[in-house]
């Protein structure tokens, strides 16, 4: 088999998962013919019919008010955003009535929202949002933010298959740089569940997506110093994998966390929170936290980089911690 | 007037000073800056200076105790407006003798109130400066977390209070100790007194690998550890003049075989408890290898003999062999900076200063002093700061800066006869030149036999990163410098 870019993996996920389940169905702008803006979905129409490839207006609130009827008569939409940042227009679909049905009125929609997101690319302030935290606030909902086309793939038919609304973030900026050999086997990979990529006993860096090579990177370069860094891949950032946070702090005692998100109010934040109420006798040195600034992500080449976590900012911020 | 003289801070990571000697007693008159009492601490021997003129109406700390700095050992009645607050002491009010105490074990009687840790001024850590936000934090938040230490009445009790673990000592000490919430559950889980663990993390901090270390080393126990400890392992710190190193020094064969007969018992001063760690750590550390190399000394003997009275009259001062072997010896380390160099972890440090550390005996020890920079002196240059270090290490008047970061030393058991010796490195380097005897001898040159002065050069050096092919070019580096000495000395 030849490695698959990431968006492969998803557009095999979609494919599988449409082909187990006749209730699965995609909706979605410019899903159908053309394919999607990036191509996640292409064939799908001419495997699938546009009973089940439903292409839409440019409305996300209709798409997604859509979506949730069909999940509460049965059936499973898979939601493509085209941009992630668009979801805002949705805000109170998704927010008010997705996340809530099941708890209002025994109600679940099973669904997911996916659609390309984050940075790196010099797609300016309207299309490289990382907007996981608006929904990581909001009760009912799981939150999926892949870093390998394995995970992705694995992950979305996961979250296809979940009876909870999941809204699956994609990393544009992977999307065909990371290329990987997949199982010719079916496979899933549970939702809620971290991954150690690789062991340290210096310090723990969290981290997910994008930010995950930048963090190994970083990993590489700090074990050259001497130092070991033990970097894992939240993979879905709700429900949180708390376990595995723990446990590795317990085992390092100290904590780095590394999201593109912007600062204020990002994960780390949370997560920095849960190791305190959990794990603060275990703590050799203050929890650190290397993010995107608090501002809209710029357009300029040269700001971008300025404003995104590096593998050197990243260094430099473990490299202080394991001194301490 | 008032004012409080405290132990001086000699060094940044000095925390405690013994006082060797009082230069005057309970009301004497003493002018501002006249030499009012000597100590000794971790790195030096000095003569602290009055703060003030005045009477010296009250000592607070005996001869031969050891006090953290900042610790008011006297009180003097100044007479007029002239005098000068003593400046550190202004921020180290009472509590702070009361903590001193606390770390002494002095009792905390019954009656006297404790007052409640309100504030800054009622946790003054040692050293929470505005340069050390961290330090200020650390102590603030110690301080709310603490138990309020129980405040000694006066002063006079402590110093002949039993040595007893109290609340008291426990409070005052978690002040002074950085460390982190892992490191302080540790130390309670095993019942290790964080005050005797030394710390290696940023700003002295306790560390993890610290406590782990103390924890598997049995040691440092509260349980205050008897002189007959066994060695833990954080005597790998060699300058952490806490009692604990110095209980660390170990004897090689239990205490009742070594008592016998007629004999007496001297403790240790600072200093040999500070040698004898080094030394001990030394070798530990640092696997030694030796090499021996003879040079021929006759053409600098000549020169010397011949400039001597020259030099010492127009440069004002002495004119003496070991200037030509620290010239040498840059030379060498220039040429090799491998020997420059300390180790550490995985990493080898290459110093680019040659800071050359000279072994200066003493009546009552050994010190090291160092020429800083010695690659940029010349001849003149390092028999002045030579001869200049030499005597004021003699007469306790070295600052602690000029007894650190050395990056080679010499030493020179030649000058009590000595055919050659075998030093113990001086860490952090990696080698150390020995120099022995120069004796005129019988020697072999083109089929001839010729009377020279000879001297055997011995090299020391650490083999984890100094090889045996580096070294013996080193030391012929040396040799072809000596031996064919062109530098003019003046």
């Amino acid at each position: 088999m030849a490695p698959v870019t990431m968006l492969e993996a998803i557009r095999q996920a979609m494919f599988e998962e449409m082909d187990r389940d006749p209730a699965v169905v995609a909706i979605g702008e410019d899903i159908g013919v053309y394919g999607g803006a990036f191509k996640v979905t292409e064939g799908l129409l001419e495997r699938f019919g546009n009973e089940r490839v439903i292409e839409t207006p440019i409305s996300e609130t209709a798409i997604v008010g859509a979506a949730c009827g069909m999940s509460y008569l049965g059936l499973r939409p898979i939601v493509e955003m085209q941009f992630i940042d668009f979801i805002a227009c949705c805000f109170n679909q998704v927010t008010n009535f997705v996340a809530k049905g099941h708890y209002l009125w025994g109600a679940p929609a099973p669904m997911v929202i996916r659609g390309p997101s984050g940075g790196g690319v010099h797609g300016g302030p309207f299309h490289s949002a990382n907007p996981e935290m608006y929904f990581a606030h909001t009760p009912g909902l799981k939150i999926v933010y892949p870093s390998t086309p394995y995970d992705a793939k694995g992950l979305l038919k996961s979250a296809v298959r979940d009876n909870n609304p999941v809204l699956f973030f994609e990393h544009k900026f992977l999307y065909r740089r990371v290329k990987e050999e997949l199982p010719t086997d079916e496979y899933t990979v549970p939702l809620g569940k971290a991954v150690t990529r690789r062991e340290g006993r210096d310090l723990t860096i969290l981290s997910y997506a994008a930010m995950m090579q930048t963090s190994l990177d970083a990993a590489a370069e700090l074990e050259k110093e001497g130092i070991e860094a033990e970097v894992i891949d939240l993979r879905t950032l709700m429900p949180l994998d708390k376990e595995a946070i723990l446990a590795s702090v317990k085992k390092t005692n100290k904590l780095l966390i590394v999201h593109e998100d912007t600062r204020t109010g990002g994960i780390a934040g949370e997560i920095a929170s849960l190791v305190c109420e959990n794990a603060f006798e275990d703590l050799d040195g203050p929890i650190a936290r290397v993010t995107s600034l608090d501002t809209p992500v710029p357009y300029a080449p040269t700001l971008e980089e300025y404003f995104l976590p590096n593998a050197a900012k990243v260094a430099a911020a473990a490299r202080e911690l394991a001194r301490y | 007037m008032a004012v409080d003289v405290v132990m001086p801070q000699m060094g940044e990571s000095i925390f405690e000073g013994t006082i060797t000697k009082w230069l005057k007693k309970a009301g004497d008159k003493i002018e501002r800056d006249e030499p009012l009492f000597e100590i000794s601490t971790d790195k030096v021997d000095a003569e602290i200076p009055s703060p003030s003129a005045g009477v010296l109406k009250e000592i607070k700390i005996a001869e031969g105790q050891t006090v953290p700095v900042q610790t008011v050992v006297a009180v003097i009645e100044a007479d007029g407006a002239g005098a000068r607050s003593a400046a550190p002491s202004a921020q180290a009010p009472a509590s702070a003798v009361a903590k001193a105490e606390a770390l002494e074990g002095g009792p905390a009687p019954a009656g006297v109130e404790a007052p409640p840790p309100d504030d800054e001024k009622a946790a003054p850590g040692p050293v929470p400066t505005k340069s050390d936000p961290q330090g200020q934090r650390g102590a603030q938040k110690t301080a709310a977390a603490a138990p309020a230490p129980p405040r000694a009445p006066d002063a006079k009790t402590a110093s002949s209070a039993p040595p007893a673990k109290s609340a008291a000592a426990d409070a005052g000490s978690r002040e002074k100790v950085r460390s982190s919430p892992l490191v302080r559950r540790l130390a309670k889980e095993h019942e290790v007194d964080l005050t005797q663990v030394p710390g290696t993390g940023a700003g002295g901090r306790v560390s993890k690998k610290d406590i782990l270390g103390a924890i598997e080393g049995g040691g440092a126990r509260t349980e205050a550890p008897s002189t007959a400890a066994p060695a833990a392992p954080w005597t790998a710190q060699p300058s952490v003049g806490t009692p604990a190193a110095r209980a660390t020094i170990e004897s090689a064969v239990p205490r009742e075989k070594i008592y016998f007969g007629k004999y007496d018992v001297q403790p240790m001063s600072v200093m040999r408890q500070k040698i004898a760690e080094h030394m001990v750590l030394s070798k530990r550390v640092s696997p030694h290898v030796y090499s021996v190399d003879e040079v021929d000394m006759t053409p600098i003997a000549s020169l010397r003999a011949k400039s001597k009275a020259k030099f010492e009259e127009s440069a004002g001062t002495k004119l003496t062999f070991m200037p030509f072997f620290v010239r040498a010896a840059v030379e060498g380390l220039r040429a090799f900076p491998t020997v420059n160099a300390s180790v550490d972890g995985t990493n080898v440090v290459l110093h680019k200063e040659c800071n050359i550390g000279i072994a200066v005996a003493l009546d009552w020890g050994l010190i090291v002093p160092v020429i800083k920079n010695a690659e940029e002196k010349n001849f003149l240059g390092i028999a002045r700061s030579m001869n200049d270090l030499a005597e004021r290490a003699r007469s306790k008047k070295l600052k602690p800066e000029e007894v650190a970061e050395s990056t080679f030393s010499i030493t020179n058991p030649g000058v009590f006869g000595g055919l050659f010796g075998l030093p113990v490195i001086n860490q952090p380097n990696v080698a150390i030149l020995g120099l022995g005897a120069i004796e005129k001898r019988p020697v072999v040159i083109d089929d001839a036999i010729a009377i020279r002065s000879m001297v055997y050069l011995t090299l020391s050096y650490d083999h984890r990163v100094v090889d045996g092919a580096i070294a013996h070019q080193f030391m012929a580096k040396i040799k072809h410098t000596l031996e064919n000495w062109t530098e003019s000395i003046l």
